[in-house]
């Protein structure tokens, strides 16, 4: 390619400049004082960068991020779990139905959720669970069924059919395979599932501000709307806010970001 | 794609090897037919669960919902009073509910159209073999990662008239009047159609913005494994054959690349028309419902005026435009899937 390197390389640093954007704009507001974090001085450095805005979010939203890791710790294991089970079904056996069953699971995840709403708030209101985190944990557990049952059932159709058959004619038995030769071979699909799962759960709005109606019980990303919403407005505590909202799933991109990835194109279905 | 074996139902524990020596009391034959009838019975049986979760969440709930929008449930107190498809109509007569499917049809096409041409734009520029394409890489996806609540509280700064882009355009020495961004209640093309002006909404622009931001690492992660997958030799072939490389990209690499275009544009599209925390952490309704959405309305309607049969039918509408869009999709990759 001739068309000049540099060309392509100032064209990369645009896209990056793009990207990278608003997080500067987060943290460069996040370590002003409330004093400087106003409309005039947007682009000014802090004079006197601190961490005074961090402790004050952190301060407000931390009982929200408490509840938004008591959610999304549990809700993924046994979501995980679950989508590894369906998937080793889904792809290893076939029984009658097993080829309507796959696409009619998938279709619940591609699904509007205003459309199961308010049936699921009348439903949990009916059961005790409505406005509590056990409530949203059975609700993203339910409704992760469809997105780890593809995970994993994508995952188990590429262990090569030998294994399981030796398997068999050692004499072992459905959950015997399962737990003597998928499970050990899973760890790539367990990141896979997890990552996504932990992702979608932490940033999820909907659900959050639907199901948890008592400002004690909701997950992060409603107060830190909240917090947005108010009527006295510190841009600094805001960016500082959004920043600390935003940390744990940015910290799981940075560091596992290729599993990040394969979750992320197995939503388009492809494998 | 991997072939799936086609295991039949499982014969583990099948009359075998002991059969051959001694004759087998029937206490233990009896015991082989239950343990054989388990095992046939267990990948059903552990599945089912999720199965009846799915069945009550997913299909009752939705059942519910369309039978809801079908009654005069429009108070706090449940009415299963059955009116037909009066709530429908009265929706189609509201302004608010116009000036959203228009907001959702505009928004969802400028969207696709950002998404793909950035996402393409940056995955051509990835495959020329450049330094540090790593970097490049987990910086333009890494949004992806973040709740749009976040994106719509940074983009809503940035965007915001008094400050953000505005100060930097008065920084170059714009002198001219300046955007409103998201305040703005002018409808571009704006033909009067009813109560609402049918155009392009000035305020949906920056929000268009923020989405694209957000979801073009997705394209871009799905046209770079495209570009990847086709053979170098193709386009050797091309280069041979005396053509310029605009041509092989024209000719050869676009041609292969339909499919991922129509994967992205499905996937992206189902976002798009079901798209609500991002306007609500950015911009609300909007000055005159210019970024109101089906999604917004929807939550509002019910969960704060308690119309809950106006929010299910519009829940139901939402499910109607989505399915219309997923269904085939659906069709399409799971056929070709059993052909490879």
């Amino acid at each position: 390619m001739k068309v000049g390197r540099a060309w392509i390389y100032m064209a990369l640093l645009v896209l990056t400049v793009f990207y990278l954007l608003p997080v500067y704009v987060l943290l460069l507001t996040g370590l002003k004082s409330f004093a400087e974090a106003d409309l005039t001085r947007m682009w000014n450095w802090p004079t006197q960068p601190s961490l005074a805005a961090f402790a004050k979010a952190w301060e407000k939203l931390s009982p929200n991020f408490m509840n938004s890791v008591y959610l999304v710790i549990p809700a993924t294991l046994i979501s995980s779990f679950i989508g590894s089970i369906n998937g080793y079904i889904l792809a290893r056996w076939r029984f009658r139905g097993s080829e309507i069953l796959f696409p009619a699971i998938l279709f619940g995840m591609f699904i509007p959720y205003q459309s199961i709403l308010i049936p699921l708030v009348r439903f949990l209101q009916f059961v005790g669970l409505y406005g509590s985190i056990p409530g949203l944990i059975l609700v993203h557990v339910v409704y992760g069924i469809p997105i780890t049952s593809l995970i994993f059932r994508n995952y188990y159709a590429s262990i090569p059919g030998e294994l399981v058959e030796a398997a068999k004619i050692d004499g072992a038995s459905l959950l015997g395979i399962y737990r003597w030769v998928m499970l050990p071979l899973s760890q790539p699909g367990f990141a896979v599932v997890a990552i996504w799962q932990f992702t979608q759960i932490w940033n999820d709005f909907l659900f959050a501000v639907t199901v948890t109606n008592k400002p004690a019980q909701q997950p992060i990303t409603v107060a830190l709307q909240n917090l947005a919403g108010s009527q006295i407005v510190e841009w600094n505590v805001q960016m500082a806010g959004a920043l600390l909202a935003a940390l744990p799933t940015l910290l799981v991109y940075i560091f596992l970001g290729r599993f990040f990835l394969r979750g992320l194109l197995a939503g388009a279905l492809k494998g | 794609m991997e072939e799936r074996p086609l295991d039949p139902a499982p014969t583990i524990g099948a009359p075998g090897v002991a059969e051959r020596a001694v004759p087998v009391p029937r206490w233990l034959q009896a015991m082989r037919e239950i343990r054989h009838r388990l095992e046939s019975g267990l990948p059903v049986l552990l599945i089912t669960p999720s199965v009846i979760a799915v069945l009550i969440f997913v299909y009752g709930f939705i059942g519910w919902t369309v039978y809801i929008s079908m009654t005069r449930w429009n108070d706090v107190l449940p009415d299963y009073t059955f009116v037909g498809l009066r709530n429908y109509i009265g929706l189609f007569q509201t302004p608010r509910f116009q000036a959203d499917i228009r907001n959702v049809v505009v928004f969802t096409t400028l969207f696709l159209l950002g998404a793909i041409v950035v996402g393409f734009f940056a995955a051509l520029l990835l495959d020329q073999r450049v330094k540090g394409e790593t970097f490049f890489r987990s910086v333009f996806l890494f949004p992806m990662a973040i709740s749009f609540i976040v994106t719509g509280i940074a983009w809503q700064w940035l965007f915001n008239p008094q400050t953000g882009i505005n100060l930097l355009l008065k920084y170059a020495g714009y002198t001219g009047p300046l955007p409103r961004w998201f305040t703005d209640p002018t409808i571009m093309f704006g033909v009067k159609a009813g109560a609402i002006q049918v155009g392009i909404p000035v305020a949906l622009i920056p929000v268009v913005i923020a989405a694209t931001w957000q979801l073009s690492g997705f394209t871009m992660a799905m046209y770079l494994a495209g570009l990847r997958g086709i053979p170098e030799e193709l386009r050797e072939a091309a280069r041979v054959d005396g053509a310029s490389e605009w041509q092989i990209y024209r000719h050869v690499v676009l041609p292969l690349l339909r499919p991922v275009t129509l994967s992205a544009l499905i996937v992206l599209g189902h976002i798009s028309l079901k798209i609500f925390d991002l306007t609500v952490a950015m911009t609300g309704s909007g000055p005159g419902f210019a970024t109101d959405m089906p999604a917004y309305f929807m939550f509002e309607t019910t969960f704060r005026g308690n119309h809950f049969a106006q929010g299910a039918a519009i829940a139901t509408l939402m499910l109607l435009l989505v399915a219309a869009l997923i269904i085939p999709y659906l069709r399409y990759s799971l056929s070709r899937e059993t052909e490879l």
